[in-house]
């Protein structure tokens, strides 16, 4: 009984760090259609300027603030100098020019902070409390707290802003929205500013619990990707969800099915994904596409 | 000379430079242009897939390992002749695309994209897990194949010749089939899928089909890549693989059967000079020039050598036709893309 509630609270947090990931994903393709499969790469990228930052002597939560703002900025240019030429454009070209970026970034970072892999300190300490016998770390409760505000930031911004207004009229019709007079090009850049800025959020909880190289995000985003297709593609909300479904699923299947083990969780989320897209392409909470041909 | 004509030229000097090549090299120069020719197989598979259908797989390299790892098994458990395993490895690989390829059929677009990642990412995985079959993370080694005496060649030279027969069938299979029905029924079904079922193509068979064949040939790659290197293990296929078999694609021109030639080059050889200069250098090459690949060249090498010989040939573009399925692909926003508009019902 320890163990199973050990299980569900570990996966619990870990499935939070899958959504943090996933709400990132999600934001890109609400405002563009592109599933950004880069997203992983450049948390991981936002992770390394962390901890380049207190190599250079800040404090982790100054540091943590500074790679956010930094992320924001990048995931801007980004938009603005890789993304915008090919926007609007097929299916095909979007997935190789984000892949191009997913390769770019990781290799980036190998030539930059090398392949080695370092521990990264967490922001909420190592202390733990028991429940019902089973030892909880600060840093779930602290995960699963921020990636909760994190969600209802985000809704208040989409529901409540004029920002997040313009951001839900550019996704639904970007010709509408320019005659209204809102700037489009600005507008997708903000929105790929907030997804790095998340990304990068998922980057310095994550990186704790693993360790930090230039691959830890690669398994991530697979997850991420599981958590989101489950949530349903455009809704952060169904992704943080989504992500505890997944991450809880990974934890339990890992630990009760012995012909999964430690070896091959990966092919929890491979199955989430198949699964939901043959039965409900849509996810739990996303809305219906219709094609016009 | 007519583009029409240049098109049999030019393939002829690519096959004397093929012949005449391992008689210039040292055997290890020959073994890298062996895999080179193995890749090419391979690269050329995805991009029947990619290129001439439209639907996205970046899991090949699970392919590539299910044709090296059924080859290699074949070989030290059951005692096939080592090119007897190539039919093997082909025919495992073509079963696991139609079996792949059946989910496929639902899955458009980014989603085949999604899935076939985790396929990708998960290769290794499943490779270690199945050790009893596998070798698990201490891999399989091979024996060098050995060259027949009355051929009087050396181990190196007869492995080459011989990938480069199998490579030479499978492009010239390849070409025969997008040139015919085949070809036209996948192209239609890539440019506008509505329009291609109400002329009559069965989306079902060919969308399958076109995942077999497209495996098949990343099986026989991959059992050629692992003869002539003779070892393989589960960190032979990482992800970076199957980007790497898109790099390729891309760089030879989508939609292209000669491409696969130039794509197989550049991914064998890049990373061998870029190594020289940092060990993370090549997949910097891979990421730019897969991003620019997309803005400045979307037809790829053969787009590019087609637009050359075609304005020099034909002054007013009458091998047009062929020279736009490439471009079609990169262009995207003017055609197929604008047209399918997207509307959401909230």
């Amino acid at each position: 009984m320890d163990r199973f509630i050990q299980v569900l609270v570990d996966g619990w947090a870990t499935g939070s760090l899958y959504g943090a990931l996933a709400v990132a994903v999600v934001l890109i393709y609400r405002a563009t259609g592109i599933v950004n499969f880069a997203q992983g790469e450049l948390a991981m990228f936002s992770t390394f300027i962390a901890w380049g930052l207190m190599q250079a002597g800040l404090p982790l939560g100054l540091a943590v603030l500074a790679t956010l703002a930094l992320s924001f900025v990048g995931g801007m240019l980004i938009e603005r100098v890789i993304i915008r030429p090919v926007e609007g454009g097929e299916v095909l070209t979007l997935v190789i020019v984000t892949l191009g970026l997913y390769i770019l970034v990781n290799s980036l970072a190998g030539w930059i902070w090398g392949f080695g892999n370092r521990a990264f300190p967490s922001l909420f300490g190592d202390g733990s409390f028991d429940v019902a016998g089973a030892a909880v770390p600060y840093e779930s409760i602290g995960i699963v707290v921020v990636l909760i505000a994190l969600v209802a930031i985000l809704f208040a911004v989409f529901q409540r802003t004029k920002v997040g207004l313009a951001m839900r009229a550019v996704a639904m019709n970007p010709e509408s929205s320019r005659l209204h007079g809102i700037s489009v090009g600005r507008t997708l850049m903000i929105g790929w500013g907030v997804a790095a800025l998340v990304g990068a959020l998922a980057g310095v909880l994550i990186a704790p619990r693993l360790f930090l190289d230039v691959n830890f995000m690669g398994a991530v985003l697979i997850y991420s990707f599981a958590a989101a297709t489950l949530g349903g593609f455009d809704s952060p909300l169904g992704a943080l969800i989504g992500g505890w479904i997944v991450g809880i699923a990974e934890g339990l299947a890992g630990t009760y099915v012995d012909f999964i083990g430690s070896d091959l969780k990966i092919l929890v989320p491979l199955t989430v994904i198949l699964v939901v897209l043959l039965i409900r392409p849509t996810g739990l909470f996303g809305s219906a596409e219709v094609a016009r041909a | 000379m007519s583009a029409k004509r240049l098109r049999p030229a030019a393939w002829g000097v690519v096959v004397l430079l093929a012949v005449l090549l391992p008689f210039f090299f040292n055997a290890y120069r020959v073994g890298q242009f062996t895999q080179a020719a193995a890749l090419a197989i391979a690269v050329l598979g995805l991009n029947l897939l990619v290129g001439y259908s439209g639907q996205i797989s970046l899991g090949h390299g699970a392919f590539f390992a299910l044709g090296a790892y059924a080859s290699a098994i074949s070989i030290t458990d059951l005692g096939v002749p080592y090119l007897l395993t190539l039919p093997i490895a082909g025919a495992v690989c073509a079963l696991a695309g139609f079996l792949l390829g059946l989910p496929a059929l639902r899955l458009r677009g980014l989603y085949l994209a999604l899935v076939t990642l985790g396929v990708a990412i998960a290769t290794p995985q499943i490779i270690k897990r199945a050790d009893g079959l596998t070798g698990g993370t201490q891999g399989m080694s091979l024996d060098k194949i050995t060259a027949p005496a009355w051929s009087g060649l050396a181990d190196d030279q007869w492995l080459y010749f011989v990938t480069l027969a199998v490579a030479a069938l499978m492009f010239v299979v390849a070409g025969f089939l997008v040139r015919g029905r085949v070809g036209r029924a996948l192209v239609a079904i890539r440019d506008n899928e509505i329009a291609a079922r109400t002329m009559g193509v069965d989306l079902a068979r060919f969308k399958i089909g076109v995942f077999a064949v497209s495996a098949m040939y990343a099986g026989v790659g991959g059992a050629l890549f692992t003869i002539s290197i003779g070892f393989l293990a589960p960190e032979s296929f990482p992800l970076a693989l199957s980007f790497a078999f898109l790099a390729a694609i891309v760089v030879g021109g989508l939609a292209t059967i000669g491409g696969a030639l130039f794509g197989a080059l550049f991914i064998e050889f890049v990373p061998v000079y870029a190594a020289d200069v940092d060990e993370a250098l090549a997949g910097v090459i891979y990421g730019g020039v897969l991003i620019l690949f997309m803005y400045l060249l979307p037809g790829g090498v053969m787009g590019l050598v087609r637009r050359i010989s075609s304005t020099k040939a034909t002054p007013r573009g009458t091998d047009d036709a062929q020279a736009g399925a490439g471009h079609r692909l990169g262009g995207g926003a003017a055609d197929a893309g604008a047209a399918r508009e997207r509307v959401r019902a909230q």
